[in-house]
């Protein structure tokens, strides 16, 4: 069974249908990403997948259970942990705070403990901090956990994003146009970076709009046009689907996507 | 100039136990150097507004919600203590843990309240729940005698022994309360809920999607709040021995906020020293008389015009302070770097 | 008797609506709470003492309020404000610095008018007019034309000046509006004005109904007006004025039916009532938080 299984999901704000029945998958250990021109429903896509908008129609169904119209929190528990479009850190907490933040759904004390710095509250926090720090460290980010957020360099604050994504325990990491406002060879290193999560036993969902970008690392990929999803399969299949190659560069063979 | 700072912070830093346990020391000893009962009490209303500010810190500087009506839950502690006293004839301690219970309770539905909204809209509420619970203490005259206000309410007593401010005992009570007000803030901000709490002032959205319950924190911050307002809001009855509504005005609430800001947004120390400075400003300007508001209107306006972070606030330069046994690699070979 | 309690809500509501919206234009704009407003309305009510004091005829003393109370909220703008904007710094540091503001205004006030009550002259007092069994006062009358018309120029202002649609631009999005060249500074400055322009007005007519001006009348009403700007959807010019008549229409219900003493909490118990049920007020809109 899938781990992630989205049936035909429908999301309507006012008249319009910004996502019309998609429907797509995802196997654990897999790199899938949906691509699509801006303004596709991609992140409405995810939007939902994460709790933050209520699905108008179909079902969510991570790990067996359904997970649609629940809440972002109780998403969260169930194994799916996200990254934004626009970097979404705790900007004035540290490196390794903000992946401890991660953690906290798995840091296991009360509020007694916490008042009374019990064994359980000491064993919880250590427990907490040694495994923001082996996870920075395995993305070599060791050195710079006593960095606030805000002070990060672009590309790191990505990593730091994802980081915190993995603190949650998710077995599912679903990443919002990661290479937003990165340029070539940043987005060359991070979508090496991603395959790296991969290779460590993560299973990704990625949503891009550059669809080059994720040809190389997708195992499956899906493509959305105006809400609907339009091909999926292969990255060699969907690069030579003529719907895929009119979306992407238009009837007229002018480029669209940009805006 | 900078580097003497730098210096006697991180020696600060270094000796920090032994610095607070000198300056507890001091305090401590503070009445046996025979000041007046004027001082004490002066001394005994700084304690009084650390604690308030302690508690509006965590709600305003922590989770970055500014409440303009804090002293609706000190009002709130004030009267609940001063009725068990009064009406029930409970001793100080019983009155206390009524005020404790009675304060988070209203902190948890003012909380409840204010959940879901931000900014401003947060802001407003807050305030009218503090108007309006001015108002009820005005208009409740069965319970709360009304305008007229409580009086005669007894003096706290510890086995058997009243204390006043020339016994100094109503100066060591509220010495311990501040102190444990201060253990209890830390040991919550040092941890899980802290770190919950500080990223739903971040982003709260954000913190929403790392599955932290962001509405039951805000519940409990406020009403964590609302229990130590009470501690100082029944310290404050049982001192004074009268409470009216009147003592808990739009002004109060407003000193309250001013003293988190300006000793500093989300430090601790600060609020205290916010507190000194608020408190002991005015009564220190005395000489000043009918000026001393304007003074005051002036050192708010040039203090955010020029350190708005507040005296002690800004984010800290030394690096996190891992829990004991944690392994990180960078920090070994800063060790070792310092040790070659 | 319910319709004459309707009445003066209604007379009443007008000058709350007057603040409301003086809150309103700055909200709008700056996204302050701008806790200043209320001493700034008390030192429109002083100007309005000192200039029909001096006899300067009621049309000179009326447009000598407004300006020397909107130049007032011009300088607060420019020089407390302005560097803090400037250096983008958060709202909470603006909220304290206004009501920084709002002390030196009034303690100044106290310093040079003194702490007591003083009496101001009734304006235009020309006898009741009683209209099937409600009597409606010409001050009253005159409160309600007068503020009627300045609604009517502030709605003109900014829905049909090239200045009211900069101001519009500026509030939906200020880095935009400046891009596409319009001077945001100087809109600000100008919606101080206006805001300070409306204080002004509130102040004197209020001055007028009750024939007292002292120092501290800014901080209840202030408060109170603030209270029925959010409650109508802060931000919102309509919303402000119809937040204002709940308010005042509540308040002269309250008295009646309740007594004073409550009446001084009803505008905040309906806010709470309102923002429980929609947090960004009766006319405010909801915004959709992006992700």
């Amino acid at each position: 069974m899938a781990l992630l299984e989205v049936n035909e999901i429908t999301k309507v704000f006012g008249g319009l249908t910004a996502v019309d029945k998609v429907s797509f998958k995802v196997e654990p250990g897999e790199i899938v990403s949906i691509i699509g021109p801006n303004g596709a429903g991609k992140t409405t896509i995810f939007n939902m997948l994460t709790g933050v908008y209520k699905v108008d129609n179909g079902s969510i169904n991570f790990d067996g259970k359904a997970i649609h119209n629940t809440s972002p929190q109780h998403i969260v528990h169930a194994g799916i942990a996200r990254t934004f479009q626009n970097i979404r850190l705790f900007p004035n907490m540290r490196v390794i705070e903000n992946v401890m933040i991660g953690n906290h759904i798995n840091t296991k004390y009360g509020f007694l403990d916490e008042v009374f710095r019990t064994p359980r509250f000491r064993k919880g926090e250590r427990e907490c901090a040694q495994k923001a720090i082996d996870i920075l460290e395995s993305l070599d980010l060791g050195d710079q956990i006593d960095n606030y957020a805000k002070n990060l360099p672009y590309g790191m604050q990505r990593k730091v994003e994802i980081a915190r994504a993995i603190a949650t325990n998710a077995k599912l990491i679903i990443l919002d146009e990661p290479a937003a406002g990165m340029n070539p060879q940043e987005s060359e290193e991070l979508m090496e970076f991603i395959r790296s999560l991969r290779d460590k036993g993560h299973t990704i969902l990625l949503i891009e709009h550059d669809m080059n970008l994720v040809m190389q690392i997708s195992d499956r990929i899906y493509v959305i046009e105006y809400g609907k999803k339009i091909a999926e399969g292969l990255p060699a299949e969907v690069a030579h689907n003529p719907r895929v190659i009119t979306a992407y560069l238009g009837s007229g063979g002018i480029s669209k996507d940009e805006e | 100039m900078k580097s003497i700072v730098s210096t006697a912070s991180n020696f600060m830093h270094k000796n920090k136990l032994w610095l607070l346990l000198a300056i507890i020391a001091v305090l401590v000893i503070l009445p046996f150097f025979g000041l007046s009962s004027y001082l004490i009490r002066v001394l005994c209303m700084i304690a009084t507004y650390s604690i308030l500010a302690l508690s509006l810190n965590l709600i305003t500087g922590f989770m970055g919600q500014t409440s303009m009506g804090h002293a609706a839950l000190y009002c709130i502690g004030a009267y609940a203590g001063a009725l068990f006293s009064t009406r029930l004839g409970t001793n100080f301690w019983i009155s206390l843990i009524a005020a404790i219970v009675v304060g988070a309770l209203a902190g948890a539905f003012e909380g409840f309240v204010t959940m879901n909204l931000s900014g401003s809209y947060m802001t407003v509420t807050t305030l009218a729940f503090a108007q309006v619970v001015t108002m009820v203490a005005q208009n409740w005259t069965s319970l709360t005698n009304g305008p007229l206000g409580i009086k005669s309410i007894p003096r706290p007593t510890f086995f058997g022994i009243e204390l006043t401010t020339n016994n100094g005992g109503l100066y060591w009570l509220v010495l311990a309360f501040l102190i444990l007000t201060v253990l209890f803030v830390t040991a919550i901000i040092n941890s899980k809920m802290g770190r919950a709490v500080i990223a739903i002032k971040e982003d709260e959205l954000a913190a929403k999607l790392m599955g932290i319950e962001t509405k039951r924190y805000r519940i409990a911050v406020v009403a964590i709040a609302g229990a130590l307002a009470g501690v100082a809001g029944c310290y404050y009855a049982h001192m004074s021995r009268y409470v009216d509504p009147k003592v808990f005005s739009f002004d109060i609430s407003m000193t309250i906020l001013t003293i988190v800001i300006f000793g500093g947004l989300a430090s601790i120390p600060g609020s205290i020293l916010g507190a000194i400075i608020m408190v002991a400003f005015p009564e220190a300007l005395q000489f000043l008389s009918e000026y001393r508001f304007l003074v005051y209107g002036f050192i708010l306006v040039i203090m955010m015009r020029f350190r708005p972070q507040g005296v002690l606030g800004g984010l800290s330069k030394q690096p996190y302070k891992l829990p004991a046994g944690v392994k990180s690699k960078a920090r070994e070979a800063a060790a070792q770097a310092k040790e070659a | 008797m319910i319709a004459q309690q309707l009445v003066y809500g209604v007379i009443l509501g007008m000058v709350y609506a007057l603040l409301a919206v003086g809150y309103s234009l700055v909200f709008g704009i700056l996204r302050l709470l701008n806790m200043s407003h209320g001493s700034v309305y008390a030192f429109g009510a002083h100007m309005a003492l000192m200039a029909v004091t001096l006899t300067w005829g009621l049309p000179a003393a009326f447009i000598f309020t407004i300006v020397a109370t909107g130049v007032l909220n011009v300088v607060i703008n420019n020089v407390v404000l302005a560097p803090l904007r400037a250096r983008n710094a958060p709202n909470i540091t603006l909220l304290i610095s206004v009501t920084g503001v709002s002390y030196i205004i009034q303690n100044g006030l106290m310093l040079t008018f003194g702490s007591t009550r003083m009496p101001f002259p009734k304006i235009f007092d020309y006898g009741n007019i009683t209209i099937g069994g409600v009597t409606i006062t010409s001050t009253q009358l005159s409160i309600l034309i007068v503020t009627l018309l300045l609604f009517a120029i502030l709605f003109l202002i900014t829905n049909c000046t090239k200045m009211g649609l900069a101001m519009r631009c500026s509030s939906q999005n200020p880095k935009a509006a400046n891009l596409v060249g319009i001077d945001v500074r100087k809109v600000v400055t100008f919606t101080f004005f206006l805001s300070g322009m409306s204080a002004a007005v509130a102040g004197y007519m209020i001055a007028g109904y009750y024939e007292m001006v002292y120092f501290t009348m800014g901080t209840a009403a202030g408060l109170k007006a603030f209270a029925a700007a959010v409650l109508g959807g802060i931000g919102v010019l309509y919303g402000s004025v119809a937040g204002g008549v709940i308010v005042g229409i509540a308040e002269a219900m309250a008295t009646t039916f309740l007594g004073s003493n409550y009446a001084e909490a009803s505008a905040y118990v309906i806010l709470f009532l309102v923002l429980l049920l929609k947090p960004s007020g009766l006319f405010g809109k909801d915004n959709l938080e992006k992700v």
